[in-house]
């Protein structure tokens, strides 16, 4: 028995005994379940019903945020993803593209992290591939998954599913991922008690089918942020979208780290919340199912939907007029002028 | 947050609204100069809000876009230079310079970093002793101080690796050019809120004597604007023309002497080129002998060869505030945020960009 | 011109101040403004304190919009 490295080697990626040993130490033994155990070449699966299916990768930097890291966003991020579309997520597949030379104490880190929030969420990691590149070529590591999931019968939710006089609902604060990712990047050093948001919301969603099975819409604003959702489902679904600016919630902090920086908190990246278009009647009942879980504590209606100028969202902004909120373009950068 | 917030309240908005709608009778134009302003006004719809006789013209505000493509290309050569760091603020990485920017520079692999201070660039100089890290220095006399301070700072620590390509420029200069071009017909000024902290309200005092145009130095939040406004309204009603301080929490008639005086000892005034409206004398800050070891200029041979202007891009028009992007054939269409042929587009706080993502080509 | 935010002077030392602005702490430099003092608020730009804000000026802005906001609110 030799002692285990303390760094991934290029030998951890390539099929041998020391790859074996990472599979079985680092990754079986922290997710196991029945199917993963078997470690066949596929992982077989039983399931009858409409399958959900969606695939991701993270290459969030840095690696650790405050609030998570990238092991629990890719757990979160792939179920979220299944969640939208109204599925009951059931397993994932996790492929690791690790840089030479990782710590095996970060690895271990972000393998708890997967196993944590697998377990919230209640689903399985099912399969799985490691691979190993030079230095330089992955920054310190990149993750890509695939999620399966089943929806229930009789739930048709979809991005082109929004009907004027529909309600816009939020389930709570946004810019909080996206802020306390920059806080930790280089050059733009500020320090704050924000964490990430990062949280599955497949629970959140059930719940909310349980008080109503008529949601229309339901997407989690990620990239691009809140604004960029809502584009696109005002896009998809032909339909024009008005929000309030006063009755979208923002924390002190993310507002004052987007003062300083001069981005806007409507573009900024959210990772445990959602976005859902509800018929009117609906709404109420909806509502409280959201702030029953403890994703959707501070859920409000944001806005409405209507019929003209298809495309369009459109703010009223704190002094009473109103703004175009167009999709983001490129990456916020911070301004200074 | 204090001192923010306070100032976006929906009620006070309704005040000076009412306000000006009442007393606005006489047709006028204002131009705010600062692309801060501009971004408040489009940000929260002010043009809506306000009577028809007033129009809001926007000037070349915006250090970014009016930056001369030969400068950027300097800057751009300067990255081409191999164990050179550029370090810069965000607003510059996009914007296209006669060939390529800097984004694009850096995805060909030139070590191109965006920070938020020059303490970055300062930690990034000393933290790579065998590097020349060069700082883009744009900006106006909000910064330019900042910048001054920094080439101090470097001297003290004897930080030798570190270099300041000087974009620096004054505003007072720019807007007498403007003025005196003609052009553009103004009944009010919206002066600069954070420049005049710095240099205090009596260099505009020239605009109200000389050209007899009213002035109010501005804050950003939209009450701010908004109150900035009625004062012009109301100096322009009483026929009156003198220069104002609406921002009075932020701004003292005498500025801010100490950063003036540090920004003097490590700069003085030169010609400057600014896009639209080429030399203007006295425009622009040269690093001083004294401290020429920092200046980039002079550390790196760059020939970046003759800029190029893009056809049909009028940006120049734009910054002077005597066309506005509706009037570009490029805008909204081949010119989009996405794909930028000019500053003004690139730049958060350029008039197109604020037109366009605002919504204003519909 | 340029982005400039109000921030709370935590603590000094040397020409470094630790400043708040809504719960997020950043260091700020004082080398353009040596007078400023802990419990001042202070305009931040590109982590450099451009001017000591006057609080007094603050209230009394307020107040005049508040005033303004009231006649307003008797002439309609």
């Amino acid at each position: 028995m030799h002692a285990e490295s303390e760094k991934i080697l290029m030998a951890h990626g390539s099929g041998g005994k020391l790859a074996h040993e990472l599979v079985a130490k680092r990754f079986v033994r922290a997710l196991a379940n029945p199917v993963l155990d078997k470690l066949d070449d596929s992982a077989v699966i039983d399931f009858s019903g409409r399958l959900a299916f969606t695939t991701d990768s993270y290459v969030v930097s840095p690696v650790f945020f405050p609030g998570g890291d990238i092991g629990k966003l890719a757990v979160c991020g792939t179920v979220n993803d299944l969640a939208m579309s109204g599925a009951r997520p059931l397993y994932l597949s996790l492929s690791f593209v690790i840089e030479e030379g990782l710590p095996m104490s970060e690895l271990e880190e972000i393998v708890g992290s997967v196993k944590k929030a697998s377990q919230e969420a209640g689903v399985k990691i099912a399969t799985g591939d490691t691979k190993v590149v030079n230095r330089g070529s992955a920054d310190r590591l990149f993750i890509n998954t695939s999620g399966i999931g089943i929806i229930p019968d009789g739930v048709d939710i979809s991005g082109s599913n929004a009907r004027p006089g529909d309600r816009v609902l939020l389930s709570g604060a946004i810019g909080e991922h996206g802020i306390a990712v920059l806080s930790r990047r280089e050059g733009l050093s500020f320090s704050t008690q924000l964490e990430s948001d990062c949280a599955p919301l497949n629970r959140l969603v059930a719940e909310m089918l349980n008080a109503s099975p008529n949601i229309h819409c339901l997407r989690d604003p990620t990239r691009g942020g809140l604004a960029t959702t809502l584009n696109e489902l005002a896009e998809q679904s032909g339909v024009s979208i008005r929000i309030e600016e006063e009755r979208v919630p923002v924390r002190e902090e993310v507002l004052a780290a987007c003062e300083m920086l001069g981005l806007d908190p409507l573009y900024i990246a959210n990772e445990g919340k959602l976005v859902a278009i509800v018929p009117a009647e609906d709404e109420d009942k909806i509502l409280k199912a959201m702030r029953r879980n403890p994703y959707g504590r501070e859920a409000i209606t944001i806005g409405e939907v209507s019929a003209e100028h298809p495309g369009r969202v459109a703010m009223r902004t704190t002094i009473g007029s109103s703004r175009i909120v167009d999709m983001m373009v490129g990456d916020p950068l911070p301004r200074i002028c | 947050m204090r001192f923010i917030t306070e100032y976006r309240r929906s009620d006070l908005a309704q005040g000076l609204i009412s306000q000006i709608q009442h007393s606005a009778k006489t047709p006028s134009r204002f131009m705010e100069f600062c692309g801060g302003h501009t971004v408040t006004i489009f940000r929260y719809g002010i043009r809506q809000v306000l009577p028809n006789t007033i129009e809001m013209v926007s000037g070349p505000g915006c250090p970014v876009c009016v930056t001369a493509n030969a400068d950027l290309d300097k800057a751009i050569a300067l990255a081409q230079i191999p164990d050179v760091i550029i370090t810069t603020f965000g607003d510059m990485l996009r914007v296209p310079g006669s060939h390529t920017s800097l984004q694009e520079q850096k995805a060909d692999g030139a070590d191109v970093r965006m920070v938020y201070s020059t303490s970055d660039a300062l930690k990034i100089a000393e933290d790579n002793p065998n590097k020349a890290v060069v700082f883009l220095g744009i900006g106006f006399e909000t910064t330019a101080p900042t910048i001054a301070a920094s080439i101090l700072q470097a001297e003290d620590k004897q930080i030798s690796n570190f270099y300041v390509l000087s974009l620096h420029k004054l505003c007072p200069p720019v807007i007498r050019a403007i003025l005196d071009s003609g052009e553009v017909e103004l009944q009010g000024l919206v002066c600069p809120g954070h420049v005049s902290a710095v240099i205090g309200s009596h260099p505009w005092e020239f605009i109200a004597r000389d050209y007899h145009i009213p002035c109010v130095v501005s804050g950003f939040e939209p009450l701010d604007i908004l109150q900035c406004v009625s004062m012009l309204v109301a100096q322009v009603e009483r026929g009156r023309s003198e220069v104002e301080i609406a921002y009075r929490r932020g701004v003292r008639p005498e500025g801010n002497r100490e950063a003036v005086r540090l920004m003097e000892r490590v700069f003085e005034p030169g010609t400057a080129s600014w896009r639209g409206m080429g030399e203007v004398p006295h425009s622009g800050l040269k690093i001083r002998a004294e401290y020429q070891q920092f200046d980039a200029e002079l550390a790196f041979n760059i020939h970046p060869g003759p800029p190029y202007e893009p056809e049909g891009c009028i940006c120049g028009d734009i910054l002077r505030g005597v066309k506005t992007p509706l009037d570009c054939q490029l805008f909204g269409s081949v010119c989009t945020p996405q794909c930028p042929v000019g500053p003004c587009m690139v730049s958060s706080e350029g008039t197109c960009a604020a037109y366009y993502n605002y919504g204003e080509q519909r | 011109m340029c982005l400039a935010i109000p921030a709370l002077i935590k603590s000094i030392k040397d020409k470094e101040a630790e400043a708040e602005i809504g719960g997020i702490n950043r260091r700020v430099s004082l080398w353009l403004t040596p007078e400023a003092e802990v419990g001042d608020y202070v305009l931040v730009h590109t982590g450099y304190a451009i001017n000591v804000l006057d609080q007094e000026e603050a209230e009394e802005t307020l107040s005049l919009l508040k005033e303004i906001a009231e006649v307003g609110g008797e002439e309609d």
